[in-house]
C-alpha cells in the first residue's frame, strides 16, 4: 500500500516528499538538509582539518622562506619561535626559471613525464595483451589467471626490496646476464640503469590491475558482436580493431587515467629502490619528499611548492583528458 | 553517464577431448585456437607467469639461507638451507611490535574510513542539498593529491596537534586520503540499491538514518567490503607517512620496520628477506580472496559519476 502511494504521486529521487504548503515544504527542506548534512560532516570535518587546512598553509608555506631551522620548534625544554618570513613568489620563480632551474625542477619534470608516460604504455600493452590471451578458451586460464596476479598480490614494499636483491651489483640478474657474456650494468648507482630499473620493477607491478580490468571488460562485450562480424567476413584483426577496442573504451579509459595518476604519484618504488642514493631517478613526488624530509635542513617552503606545482600539473592534466574524452564519446563523462 | 560495471571474471568452461576433436572439423568459434596458436598463447602465458612467479620465489628462496651475504652467491644456499632467520626474527625483533602497530593503524583507517564513508556515499547518492555538487568536486579532487602536496603542511599541523609518532594521527591521515576515494565507491554502490526501499522504510515512519542503519546498510555488504579492502590495502602498504609519522621504532608500521634491517653500514638481507615472507604470505592469502570484488569495485567507481 505505502508503495502503490508513492507511485501513484510518481515521485522519485530527490523529490519524495509530498508538497501540501509552502510553510511545511520548508520544513522538510531543512529536515531533509539537515539530515544530508549530518551524515557527511565527519567527512567535511576530517577533510577540512587534513586536507582543505594544510592545503591552504601548504600554500602559504610556499609564500615563506620557511625551512627546518626557522620554523617553531621545541629543543628540549626551550620553545623556539618561529622567524621564517614571507617572500612572495620567490619560491615559484625559483624552482620554474632560477639560476639551476634546469637541474631541481625541470630535469625532473621531464623525467616524470617520461617515467608516467612509459609506465602506463607498458602497463596498458602487457596488460591488453594478457587479457586477451586468458580470454581465449585454453587449458589452465584460471591458474595462469591467478599467478599472474601475484605481482598485485605481494605489497609493493615487500617485492621492492626482493628486486633490490636481484638488482643488486652481484645479485642474480647480473649473475645470469655474466654467464649469457651480457653486459653487467650497475642497477642501484648508473643514473641510466636506475631509471630503467625503476620502470621495469613498476611495469611488474602495475600489470596485474591493468590486466584484471580489461579482462573484466572483454568479458563484458557482446559476443554476438563477435559473431556478427564474423558472419561479415571480418578479421581476426579487424575485429580486434572494430569490436575489442571500442569495447574496452570506457573500462580503458578509466583504468587509464587512474594508471596516470598512481603512477604520476608514485612514490614507494622509487623510495624504496634508491633511498636517497639516486638524484637523478627521482620523480617530482620523490624529490619533494627529498627537499622537505630527506636533507638537512629540510626546506619546508620549496618541498610545499613542488607539492603546490604536482597538485597544478595533475588538475590541469585531468581537466583535459576529461574533455578530451566526453568529445570522444559524450557518454563517458567519469 | 556510464553505468557500465565490468563483470566478474568467469571460470574455465570445460575443454573436454571431444570439444577439441570437433574442433578440428567444424569451422573455428571465438576463443577456439587452432593448435599452432594454442601453443604460443600457453609459451607466453608460461614465460609471463615466470616473470611474475620469480622475484617472490627468489625473496622465499634468499631467506633460507643463514648468511647476510648469501644473495651473492645463491648457489651456496642449497646447502645450507634452515629456518634459523624466521626464528631469529620472530623472537629477538621487533616484528610483533610491528605487527601490532599495522594492525591498529590498518584496521583504525579501515574501521573510521568505511564508517564515515558510507554515511557520506549514502548522503550523496540519496539526497540533493545545497553545495551538492562542490562537495562532489572537492571528494574528486581530493583523490589525486600527491602526497608531497600535503606532506609538510600535515607534519607541522599534527605535531601542534601532538599527534605525531601517533597512531590516531596516521589513521587520520589516511581516513584523509581513502575517504574521498572510498566515498565515491558506495556511492556507486547505493545507487544501484532501488529508492523504492527507502521510500517503504520512510513511509513506514523511520528517520533517514533508521533507512540508512536498518535497511540500506545490510543490502550494501558487498559495497562495504570493497571498501573496507581498499582502506586496509592502502592503509597497509603506504610508506611516505608512515615513515615520516612514525618516530619510535616500536610504532613503525611493516613497510617502515622492513627498512631498518638495512642502515649504512650493515644490512641484514636474510633477515630482511625472512620478515618480507612473513608479512606476503597473510596478506597475499587475504588478496587472493578479495581480487575479483576489488577489480569490480575500483573500475566502477571510476566510471560511476
Amino acid at each position: 500500500m505505502t508503495v502503490a502511494i508513492d507511485r501513484a504521486t510518481g515521485k522519485r529521487r530527490g523529490d519524495r516528499a509530498p508538497r501540501p504548503g509552502l510553510g511545511q515544504r520548508l520544513k522538510h527542506g531543512y529536515q531533509k538538509h539537515w539530515y544530508a548534512y549530518a551524515m557527511i560532516a565527519p567527512v567535511v570535518i576530517v577533510l577540512g582539518v587534513l586536507v582543505l587546512y594544510p592545503l591552504v598553509y601548504g600554500f602559504y608555506l610556499t609564500l615563506t622562506d620557511a625551512n627546518s631551522l626557522n620554523t617553531a620548534r621545541t629543543i628540549g625544554v626551550n620553545e623556539i619561535e618561529a622567524t621564517y618570513k614571507f617572500i612572495g613568489f620567490d619560491n615559484y620563480a625559483d624552482i620554474l626559471w632560477g639560476e639551476t632551474a634546469y637541474d631541481r625542477f625541470w630535469s625532473h619534470f621531464i623525467w616524470t613525464i617520461v617515467w608516467t608516460a612509459l609506465c602506463v604504455t607498458l602497463h596498458y600493452t602487457i596488460g591488453l595483451g594478457l587479457a586477451l590471451l586468458l580470454n581465449q578458451q585454453l587449458r589452465g586460464r584460471t591458474l595462469y589467471r591467478l599467478i599472474l596476479i601475484l605481482p598485485w598480490a605481494v605489497p609493493t614494499f615487500v617485492t621492492v626490496f626482493g628486486w633490490r636483491f636481484m638488482l643488486a651489483d652481484g645479485g642474480i640478474i647480473n649473475s645470469f646476464l655474466e654467464t649469457l657474456h651480457l653486459p653487467t650494468p650497475l642497477w642501484l648507482e648508473d643514473t641510466f640503469w636506475q631509471r630503467f630499473a625503476a620502470i621495469m620493477v613498476n611495469t611488474w607491478c602495475g600489470v596485474p590491475f591493468m590486466m584484471l580490468s580489461l579482462l573484466g571488460g572483454l568479458q563484458s562485450i557482446d559476443s554476438s558482436l563477435y559473431e556478427a562480424a564474423e558472419m561479415d567476413g571480418a578479421s581476426r584483426w579487424q575485429q580486434f580493431r572494430y569490436v575489442t577496442l571500442p569495447g574496452l573504451r570506457s573500462v580503458g579509459s578509466t583504468v587509464v587515467l587512474l594508471g596516470i595518476i598512481w603512477t604520476f604519484n608514485q612514490f614507494a618504488i622509487i623510495f624504496l629502490l634508491f633511498g636517497d642514493t639516486a638524484p637523478d631517478a627521482q620523480i617530482l613526488v620523490t624529490w619533494a619528499y627529498y627537499l622537505g624530509f630527506g636533507q638537512q635542513p629540510r626546506d619546508f617552503a620549496q618541498s610545499a611548492a613542488y607539492g603546490i606545482l604536482l597538485l597544478a600539473i595533475l588538475i590541469v592534466f585531468t581537466s583535459f583528458y576529461r574533455r578530451w574524452l566526453n568529445r570522444n564519446d559524450p557518454q563517458l563523462a567519469i | 553517464m556510464s553505468t557500465a560495471t565490468p563483470p566478474e571474471i568467469k571460470d574455465d568452461r570445460p575443454v573436454t577431448p571431444q570439444v577439441l576433436a570437433s574442433s578440428r572439423l567444424r569451422p573455428r568459434g571465438r576463443g577456439e585456437n587452432s593448435r599452432g596458436t594454442s601453443v604460443v598463447s600457453h609459451g607466453i602465458l608460461i614465460v609471463a607467469s615466470l616473470i611474475a612467479l620469480f622475484p617472490v620465489a627468489w625473496l622465499v628462496f634468499l631467506s633460507l639461507g643463514p648468511d647476510k651475504d648469501d644473495y651473492l652467491h645463491p648457489g651456496g644456499i642449497w646447502g645450507k638451507m634452515t629456518l634459523d632467520n624466521y626464528t631469529f626474527v620472530l623472537q629477538e625483533t621487533k616484528f610483533f611490535d610491528w605487527l601490532t602497530s599495522t594492525l591498529i593503524v590498518t584496521l583504525g583507517t579501515t574501521l573510521i574510513g568505511v564508517i564515515i564513508s558510507a554515511t557520506t556515499g549514502y548522503a550523496v547518492s540519496r539526497m540533493r542539498f545545497p553545495g551538492y555538487k562542490k562537495f562532489m568536486w572537492v571528494l574528486l579532487v581530493t583523490q589525486m593529491f600527491p602526497v608531497a602536496v600535503l606532506m609538510v603542511p600535515m607534519y607541522q599541523i599534527l605535531s601542534e596537534l601532538q599527534l605525531v609518532d601517533n597512531y590516531l594521527g596516521l589513521i587520520l591521515v589516511y581516513c584523509s586520503t581513502t575517504v574521498p576515494y572510498c566515498a565515491w565507491l558506495m556511492k556507486g554502490y547505493f545507487d544501484t540499491i532501488p529508492f523504492e526501499i527507502d521510500e517503504a522504510g520512510r513511509v513506514d515512519g523511520l528517520t533517514p538514518f533508521g533507512t540508512f542503519g536498518r535497511l540500506i546498510l545490510p543490502l550494501a555488504k558487498p559495497g562495504l567490503a570493497v571498501a573496507a579492502f581498499y582502506s586496509f590495502l592502502t592503509a597497509f602498504g603506504e610508506v611516505a607517512f608512515a615513515s615520516t609519522f612514525m618516530l619510535s621504532d616500536t610504532k613503525y608500521t611493516f613497510a617502515v620496520g622492513l627498512q631498518t634491517f638495512v642502515s649504512e653500514h650493515d644490512a641484514q638481507r636474510n633477515l630482511m628477506a625472512a620478515t618480507a615472507v612473513l608479512i606476503a604470505i597473510p596478506v597475499s592469502a587475504f588478496f587472493y580472496f578479495v581480487q575479483k570484488n576489488l577489480v569490480t569495485g575500483l573500475t566502477a567507481g571510476g566510471t560511476k559519476g
